[in-house]
């Protein structure tokens, strides 16, 4: 009986039971890399494909070209999430996120070999990942928080209760940073979700193994199908979807190519979408988290409510 | 008007109803023109002096219920603008960027108490430029213009509190452009926060109703604001297109039609300017059968009715649940019935003139529209004067959801009425708008009210109230109707960079 050869990966990935076995022996099993769309996982309806490559020209992959009906079908599903996701409790969506940095966690192996692929190195790549999970816990913490910061009881001068409360604005599209394909992709969907938005998120185009593992994380985390989906293809192709959509209320743009920019902007004008653009942000560092970051989907609500004002009816005291 | 109430013994129940068929009527009772003070001639106020147009050219502004002339304002072109422009950029530069946020203060606290000093003259010339009723100009545009500086003012040197973690800057000039619907309450509602952020500021008030703000500049000459923080300068849509792209603008603020709103977002694309709109609604204002119908009538009537109906946050679409439909429409007529329409300086009118020869065109397109959409149209019997620009205050029953009269702003004194059954119904009818600036609900059920109220999509909510208005509380819509807020604390973010 000859000996088994088993090679050792680079990576210390052991403890997960994932070991790769030599491919002398056993044929791999490739992931099919496919869209992220109401908490299913289909193909593009286009059924075409495009095939990304690192940096020594190796194909990593087969993965959906998306098409402007994947777009549309995916802002269907947001929207009809929207209702049930805004209205959970502040601190079920805190718990939802935390559970998605827990499973961020536990596969941390497979980003950080998807990261590597993609050109990283193994200690980017770690950090990388771990940032990613950090940041899922720091906006998981924000849920139930924000809104008192930014809420405010306002003294008006009649007799009225009068306050104002943040409130989501309702589906945000999403063309996720280029180059951070993790940690970008985590610091956009956080605090929009966090804020009880839904969204359609274009992964990075040239990275886009992560995107499509993180929507298997979410869908294993309890988070609701439709709040967050996931395409992958051409940004040149989709942007103009993302910025005309009727039934999208936001979109946000992290790259600073100005004729896009314009081209958003200009869009946008369709149905008055907000705009943020963040094309000057440093993921890795703390400007990549905060508090602006959820408020930057929101809307403030003002709601007056008339205080009785008839003889006995005053403070007693 | 008496009102008189007597009892019908054969009806089952009591129906208490207001008696018109009587003698009695109200004396007249005009504010006096005399106390007011309007030039015949009105330049443009930039750094801090009255310029000439370089066009030489001026336009005529009338009293739109009389029709005739008040005064000629100025008609300022691109270089006009440009002065502008160049004298607000130099007094941030040179001053207003420099003074401390204290002194800032103090000014802004000035022209405050100098608007609540002139509030008489301003109230008279509000009525006489616009067409509202001096009722209103009195005791709600002047006073709210004056508290909203005041409100301001006390923010100038305590910024650092209104946002956690980070610190302030201004962004530098501000280009407003404000409407004719609430002239001076519109020019406060955007200097202020303004100038209490540490900005400069061109304004260009709305071509038929410019004199108010005329009247501010002379205020804030009168004040001393060093030259060039605050410029007004009048003109029509050109004038705004030129401020809108002036390459030296850093924020734009718009508060008028959706439409407009949406050519300024295309036309600063691809630039750096900030951009607050404040445009269309069409609100909903919900009636369910366990409201007090009374108040809700008059909340009705006032929500619609207010200002000509000239409102944006106007609460043109009613909903009324099924089961009170009929009492609610018999009371709405009888009430409608008992509005003064006529002389907008009678201290007892409720509906003054409409703003324009224009907008009475839209307005009465719209009622054709309704018309011929197959809703039925009810009007006051009242007698409108023969000179100016006057609508009845109408109402429309059997109105379609897709109707163009409950889907579009008509922004005059017409009510669209629609009903409902469930409350799941009338939130899916509510929402189903482009605009969501504003809505109202009346119940007396404190939890069916907070229900309502999280479930609209709109910016302001008035739970058994309706346009009420404060300069502690943030205005402002969803979707359509813009964004960013005008008031309160939130209203402070519109002009500031945040930093740190």
């Amino acid at each position: 009986m000859s000996k088994t050869f088993i090679k050792k990966s680079n990576l210390n990935i052991s403890q997960n039971g994932l070991e790769k076995p030599a491919s002398s022996k056993r044929l791999e099993v490739l992931k099919t890399y496919k869209i992220y769309i109401g908490g299913q996982f289909p193909r593009t309806e286009s059924g075409r494909y495009y095939t990304p490559v690192n940096a020594a020209g190796k194909k990593l992959a087969n993965v959906c070209l998306s098409s402007r009906k994947d777009f549309r079908n995916a802002v269907v599903a947001a929207r009809s999430a929207f209702s049930g996701w805004s209205g959970r409790a502040a601190f079920n969506r805190s718990q939802i996120l935390y559970r998605m940095a827990e499973m961020l966690e536990g596969r941390k192996a497979q980003f950080i070999e998807e990261l590597i692929l993609h050109d990283s190195t193994k200690l980017k790549a770690e950090k990388e990942v771990n940032l990613a999970i950090d940041r899922l816990i720091y906006y998981a913490g924000w849920c139930d928080k924000f809104q008192q910061l930014y809420s405010s009881v306002n003294p008006v001068a009649s007799s009225h209760f009068n306050f104002s409360v943040p409130e989501p604005m309702g589906v945000v599209s999403i063309i996720a940073p280029q180059n951070d394909s993790l940690l970008g992709l985590v610091s956009v969907i956080a605090p929009v979700i966090a804020g009880g938005n839904t969204c359609v998120v274009l992964a990075s185009e040239s990275k886009p193994l992560c995107s499509v593992t993180f929507a298997e994380v979410l869908n294993s985390s309890d988070l609701p199908g439709g709040v967050v989906n996931i395409l992958t293809g051409s940004v040149k192709e989709l942007i103009s979807w993302f910025a005309d959509h009727m039934d999208v209320n936001a979109t946000i743009y992290c790259e600073n190519d100005s004729d896009t920019r314009r081209m958003i902007q200009e869009k946008s004008a369709l149905n008055l979408k907000r705009i943020c653009l963040y094309d000057k942000i440093n993921w890795y560092s703390d400007e990549g988290q905060s508090p602006y970051f959820i408020m930057d989907t929101q809307e403030i609500k003002t709601t007056w409510h008339p205080v009785e004002n008839i003889a006995g009816a005053g403070a007693g005291y | 008007m008496p009102v008189v109430t007597k009892k019908k013994a054969a009806a089952k129940k009591n129906v208490i109803k207001l008696k018109f068929d009587t003698n009695w009527s109200y004396a007249p009772a005009p504010e006096s023109k005399s106390a007011a003070s309007i030039n015949s001639q009105y330049d443009l106020f930039i750094n801090g002096g009255w310029q000439k147009p370089s066009s030489k050219k001026y336009f005529n502004t009338i009293n739109p219920a009389t029709e005739e002339t008040l005064s000629e304002v100025a008609d300022a072109s691109e270089t006009d603008v440009n002065k502008a422009v160049t004298a607000a950029r130099n007094a941030y530069e040179k001053y207003w960027k420099k003074i401390p946020a204290k002194e800032r203060g103090k000014y802004i606290f000035r022209i405050a108490r100098m608007i609540q000093e002139k509030a008489r003259e301003l109230a008279i010339i509000e009525t006489l430029d616009g067409g509202k009723p001096i009722r209103e100009s009195r005791d709600f545009d002047v006073p709210t213009a004056a508290n909203h500086f005041f409100y301001y003012a006390g923010w100038a040197d305590k910024l650092e509190y209104a946002f956690p973690n980070r610190r302030t800057e201004p962004l530098g000039v501000a280009g407003q452009i404000i409407p004719w619907n609430f002239p001076l309450l519109m020019a406060a509602w955007k200097i202020a926060p303004a100038l209490a952020t540490g900005n400069t500021v061109v304004l260009k008030p709305a071509e038929t109703t410019p004199l108010t703000a005329l009247k501010l500049a002379e205020i804030i000459q009168e004040s001393d604001l060093p030259p060039g923080v605050v410029n007004i300068i009048t003109g029509a849509g050109a004038t705004g297109a030129a401020m809108v792209n002036h390459p030296d603008i850093n924020k734009i603020v718009f508060t008028g039609s959706t439409e407009v709103g949406k050519i300024i977002q295309r036309a600063i694309a691809g630039t750096n300017k900030k951009v607050t709109l404040e445009l269309g609604g069409k609100a909903a204002n919900i009636i369910f059968e366990d409201a007090p119908i009374d108040q809700a009538v008059e909340g009705v009537i006032n929500g619609i009715y207010f200002n000509q109906g000239h409102v944006c946050c106007a609460g043109s679409r009613l909903y009324v649940q099924e089961s009170i439909v009929k009492e609610v429409i018999r009371k709405l007529k009888d009430r409608i019935e008992t509005l003064i329409v006529g002389d907008p300086l009678d201290k007892n009118t409720d509906i003054g003139a409409i703003n324009s020869q224009q907008q009475l065109e839209t307005i009465h397109k719209y009622l054709k529209l309704g018309k011929q959409e197959g809703a039925e149209m009810y009007e006051s019997s009242c007698r409108l004067p023969s000179k100016g620009f006057w609508c009845r205050p109408t109402m429309f029953t059997n109105v379609a959801q897709s109707s163009r009269i409950a889907q579009e702003e008509i922004f005059g004194p017409v009510l669209s009425i629609l009903t409902f059954r469930t409350d799941d119904e009338v939130i899916e009818k509510a929402n189903n708008s482009p605009y969501g600036l504003s809505a109202g609900v009346w119940t007396d059920k404190g939890s069916k009210i907070f229900n309502m109220t999280k479930r609209m999509r709109a910016g302001v909510i008035w739970a058994n109230t309706f346009n009420k208005f404060d300069p502690t509380s943030p205005f402002g819509g969803y979707k359509e109707s813009g964004f960013g807020r005008e008031g309160g604390l939130h209203g402070l973010s519109a002009y500031v960079n945040l930093i740190g």
